[in-house]
C-alpha cells in the first residue's frame, strides 16, 4: 500500500510550520505576533519529538521508554515561561513607549 | 444534602375563594403532583408494576450473572456497553472491515450521549424554572402543555422565530462561531465519563487530563463572542469570564489532581474503580476538594453564585448581550448543558460515580449516575435560589487568596496519605484517613480564614424586622397556602 | 497496520496545521491571527493524537491552546493603542527566504534520507501502552535535575513576570488616593 503515513510525512509538516513560524518570527513588526511566530516553531519542534518517538524504535537508544514525550513535557514548560515573560515585556514596553512594534523600539535606554 | 427543602405545612382543606378568573384558572391548573395522586387506579397500577418490572428485570439479570449461571451478553442492559461490544464483535464477524464497526459504534455513543444531554437540555430549563419558583414561593411556567412542561419547546419555537441581529462594527465572521464553537467542549467533555463499567465511549488513559484540557477550552469561544460584538458590555463580560476562568482552573485542577494521587490513575473508569473498591467516596476523604471543584466549576460555567460574567445588574447580559434569537438560546442551553457536566464530573471523581455500594450491580450503573447528576443540578438550582451574586474582586481574591493556598496545603496533605495509604496495610486506614481530613479541613480553613481575613459575621439580630412587621412573610404564607 | 482513518486523519490534520499556520502569517488582523494560531495548535494536538502521544496532546491542548492563547489575546488587550494590525515589517522577504529554506533543508532531508534503510527495517510504530506513567517515572528518575530546574524557571518566570508590569508609579498614586480617601492601601490586580 503506497498510500500510507510515516516519518517522512511528520517531518514534512513540522518542516513547513517552522519555516512559517520563522517567516512570521522576522517578517512581523508587532512584539506578539513575532511571539506567535516563536510559538509556531516550538509546536514543530514538538511534532518532529514526537514523530521520533513513536518510529524511532530501530533507531540507537531505542531500548529506553519515550524520551521524546519528555522532552516535550520541558518544551511545553518553557514555552510557558517565556510566553509569560515576554508578554509582561511587550505590557512593560507598552507603557512606557505606547507601541509595541518592534521597529520602534530603537532606544538602547530612556 | 439532596432532600428536596421541608416541605410546606399542611394546607387547608378550602382555601378561601380568590375572586378573579385569574387566580382561579391558577388553582384549577394542573400540577404534576395533583396529576401524579389523582391519577386513577389502573395507572398507577401499571406504573408501578412497568417500574417494578424493569427493575426486578435487571436484579434478576444481576443474579444470574453474578451467579455464575450465565455470562453477560446484549439481554444484560444493567450495562449497554456489553451490547455495543456484541455488537462490533458480530459486524467485525460479517468481514466488512474494521472501519465498520469502529464507525457504528462510535455513532452510537455519540447518539447516546448527544441524546441523554439534549433530552436533559429541554426538560431542564422547565425543572430549573419550577424549582427555582418553588424557593421563591411562586409558580412557575405552568402554561404550555401539561403543567408547563412544552414551555421549554415554546421559548425555542420564539427564539427561532426572532430576528438574528448583527451589531454595526461587528466582526461578521467572528461573530458566526461562538454559539457553535461553545457547545463543543460541553459536547466533547462528556466523552470520557463511565456510565456503567464498560460502558464508556472514550475510557482514555489520561481522562483527567483531557477534561480539564477540554473544559479549558470553552473560553476561547467566550471571548471570540464578547469581542466580536463590538460592544462595551460584552467586551466587559468577556474579560470577567476570561479572568475568572483562567483563576479558578487552577483550584480545581490542583483538586482533581489530588484525585489523581489517591487512585493513582488518569483513568475516569479507574477512579470510579477506586471508589467502589474501598467503598468510600473520595468526597468523603477529601472534603475540601469537593468544596473546591464545586465552587470552582460554579465560576467556570458562569452559574450563580459567580455569574459575574453576565451578571444583569451590573453588565447587560455580559459576553452574549449582542447575540439574539435562537443564538442567545444556545448560550443558554450550553450554560445548562455544562451544569450537568459539572455533575456528572463531580458525581464520577467525588461521589463514586456510577456506583452506590453494591447497588449498581442490582439496577442499571447508569440511572445511578443519572441520579446523582440531577442531584448535583440541584444543588446547583437551590444555590442559585438562595445565594446572591459575588463581586467580581471578591471573587478573585477568593481564588486566589483562599482556595488555591488551601487546595495546594491539602494536596500536600492528600500526597503524605496517599504514600501511607500505599504502603501500610491496615484495614480501617481509610477511616483514619478520614476522620484526619475532617479535622484537618476545618483547622486549616478557619486559621487560613484568619490569616487572610474572612472573619465570621458578628451575632447581630437578622429578624427581617421591616418584612415581618409589614406582615410581608406571613401574607406569604397566607398566599402559599391559599392559592394552591 | 496503516488504516485509512489514520491516513484522512493525519492530512486533514496536515492541512488545517499548515493552512491556519499561513492564516497566522497573511491575517491582516492581529485577532484573527491569535485566533488561527489557535486552530493550529488544536490541529498539532490531533496530530500527536495520530502519534498516538495522548498525555502530550491533551497537554498540549491545555497549556497551549488554553493558557498561551488567553496570555496573548490579554497581551493584546493591554496594549490597546498599539497596532491591531499584523503588519509586515521590512524583513518580511528575507524572513520568508529563510523559512522556505529551513522548510526546504527540513523536507529534502525528510524525503532524502533513507529511513528505513538506517533503522534496517521498515519504520515499525511503536505503541505506547501507558505514556503517563513513563514519562512520570522519566521525569521523577532519570531527568529528575532537569525537572527541577524547571520548576526554578517556572518561579523565575513568574516573579519575573510579576516584577516587569508591577507599576510602581501607579501604586504610589493609589496609594496616596487611598491615604487622601482615609483607607488604608489595597492590593492592585496586575
Amino acid at each position: 500500500m503506497t498510500l500510507s503515513v510515516d516519518l517522512a510525512h511528520y517531518m514534512a509538516v513540522s518542516g513547513l510550520v517552522f519555516g512559517i513560524g520563522v517567516t512570521v518570527a522576522l517578517g512581523k513588526r508587532n512584539a506578539i505576533a513575532v511571539l506567535m511566530g516563536i510559538e509556531l516553531m516550538l509546536n514543530a519542534v514538538n511534532l518532529l519529538l514526537i514523530a521520533f518517538a513513536r518510529f524511532g524504535e530501530a533507531f540507537a537508544g531505542a531500548g529506553e521508554a519515550i524520551a521524546g514525550h519528555t522532552f516535550v513535557v520541558f518544551v511545553l514548560t518553557v514555552a510557558a515561561a517565556e510566553a509569560a515573560v515576554v508578554l509582561a515585556m511587550a505590557v512593560l514596553v507598552y507603557r512606557r513607549r505606547e507601541t509595541v512594534e518592534l521597529d520602534r523600539i530603537n532606544l538602547m535606554r530612556w | 444534602m439532596t432532600t428536596a427543602p421541608a416541605s410546606p405545612p399542611r394546607r387547608p382543606e378550602a382555601p378561601p375563594a380568590l375572586a378573579t378568573p385569574m387566580a382561579r384558572q391558577i388553582r384549577e391548573a394542573p400540577t404534576l403532583r395533583g396529576m401524579l395522586t389523582r391519577a386513577p387506579a389502573p395507572v398507577k397500577v401499571a406504573g408501578a408494576l412497568a417500574g417494578l418490572l424493569f427493575f426486578a428485570a435487571n436484579a434478576a439479570i444481576g443474579y444470574l450473572v453474578i451467579d455464575g449461571r450465565l455470562d453477560g451478553h446484549w439481554y444484560d442492559f444493567r450495562d449497554l456497553g456489553v451490547a455495543v461490544g456484541e455488537l462490533r464483535v458480530w459486524l467485525d464477524d460479517r468481514g466488512l472491515g474494521p472501519w465498520l464497526s469502529y464507525w457504528v459504534t462510535a455513532l452510537i455513543g455519540a447518539v447516546g450521549i448527544l441524546s441523554f444531554v439534549g433530552g436533559v437540555l429541554l426538560i431542564g430549563t422547565w425543572i430549573e424554572r419550577r424549582l427555582l419558583a418553588k424557593f421563591q414561593i411562586r409558580r412557575g411556567p405552568n402554561r404550555v402543555g401539561p403543567f408547563g412542561l412544552l414551555q421549554p419547546l415554546a421559548d425555542a419555537i420564539k427564539l427561532v422565530q426572532k430576528e438574528v441581529l448583527i451589531p454595526r462594527g461587528a466582526d461578521r465572521i467572528l461573530f458566526y462561531l461562538p454559539p457553535v464553537l461553545v457547545f463543543i467542549p460541553a459536547m466533547l467533555a462528556w466523552g470520557p465519563v463511565p456510565w456503567a463499567p464498560t460502558m464508556s465511549y472514550l475510557d482514555i488513559n489520561v481522562g483527567l487530563v483531557y477534561v480539564i484540557a477540554i473544559s479549558s477550552l470553552s473560553v476561547l469561544a467566550i471571548f471570540i463572542a464578547g469581542w466580536s460584538s463590538n460592544n462595551h458590555y460584552a467586551l466587559l463580560g468577556a474579560m470577567r469570564t476570561v479572568a475568572m476562568m483562567i483563576s479558578y482552573e487552577i483550584p480545581v485542577s490542583i483538586s482533581l489532581l489530588s484525585v489523581a494521587l489517591f487512585t493513582g490513575s488518569l483513568k475516569l473508569s479507574a477512579i470510579v474503580g477506586w471508589q467502589s473498591d474501598h467503598t468510600m467516596w473520595l468526597g468523603l476523604i477529601m472534603p475540601f476538594a469537593l468544596f473546591t471543584f464545586f465552587f470552582s466549576s460554579t465560576a467556570e460555567i458562569n452559574r450563580t453564585p459567580n455569574d459575574i460574567a453576565e451578571a444583569e445588574s451590573e453588565i447587560v447580559a455580559g459576553f452574549h448581550t449582542e447575540y439574539s434569537g435562537m443564538k442567545a438560546g444556545l448560550f443558554l442551553a450550553v450554560e445548562l448543558g455544562n451544569a450537568l457536566l459539572i455533575g456528572a464530573l463531580a458525581a464520577t471523581f467525588f461521589l463514586g460515580g456510577y456506583t452506590f455500594f453494591g447497588l449498581e450491580q442490582w439496577i442499571p450503573p447508569y440511572l445511578i449516575l443519572a441520579v446523582k447528576i440531577s442531584a448535583v443540578y440541584f444543588l446547583f438550582v437551590w444555590l442559585r435560589g438562595t445565594l446572591p451574586r459575588f463581586r467580581l474582586d471578591q471573587l478573585m481574591g477568593y481564588a486566589w487568596k483562599f482556595l488555591i493556598p488551601l487546595s495546594i496545603a491539602f494536596m500536600g496533605v492528600s500526597a503524605v496519605e496517599a504514600s501511607i495509604l500505599a504502603r501500610v496495610d491496615l484495614p480501617g486506614l481509610l477511616l483514619i484517613v478520614l476522620v484526619v481530613n475532617a479535622a484537618l479541613t476545618v483547622v486549616f480553613v478557619r486559621l487560613w480564614a484568619r490569616v487572610v481575613g474572612y472573619e465570621a459575621p458578628r451575632d447581630e439580630v437578622t429578624m427581617p424586622a421591616l418584612t415581618t412587621s409589614v406582615g410581608g412573610l406571613r401574607a406569604a404564607q397566607r398566599l402559599r397556602g391559599g392559592a394552591s | 497496520m496503516e488504516s485509512i482513518g489514520i491516513i484522512v486523519a493525519f492530512w486533514a490534520l496536515a492541512v488545517t496545521t499548515v493552512g491556519a499556520a499561513l492564516g497566522v502569517l497573511v491575517s491582516r488582523n492581529l485577532l484573527h491571527a491569535i485566533f488561527f494560531l489557535i486552530t493550529s495548535f488544536l490541529g498539532m494536538a490531533g496530530l500527536f493524537i495520530t502519534l498516538s502521544a495522548d498525555f502530550i496532546a491533551a497537554a498540549q491542548v491545555l497549556i497551549y491552546a488554553g493558557a498561551i492563547s488567553v496570555l496573548l489575546v490579554f497581551a493584546m488587550m493591554l496594549t490597546p493603542l498599539a497596532s491591531r494590525d499584523n503588519a509586515n515589517s521590512l524583513y518580511l522577504a528575507p524572513g520568508a527566504l529563510a523559512g522556505l529554506g529551513l522548510a526546504a533543508i527540513v523536507g529534502f532531508v525528510a524525503v532524502d534520507t533513507p529511513w528505513a534503510e538506517l533503522a534496517g527495517s521498515t519504520l515499525a510504530e511503536r505503541s505506547f501502552p501507558d505514556t503517563v506513567r513513563t514519562i512520570g517515572a522519566q521525569l521523577i528518575g532519570r531527568y529528575v535535575l532537569a525537572f527541577e530546574l524547571a520548576s526554578v524557571l517556572l518561579l523565575f518566570a513568574l516573579i519575573g513576570a510579576v516584577v516587569l508590569v508591577h507599576d510602581r508609579a501607579a501604586e504610589r498614586g493609589a496609594a496616596a488616593a487611598a491615604e487622601e480617601a482615609g483607607t488604608g492601601p489595597r492590593e492592585e490586580a496586575t
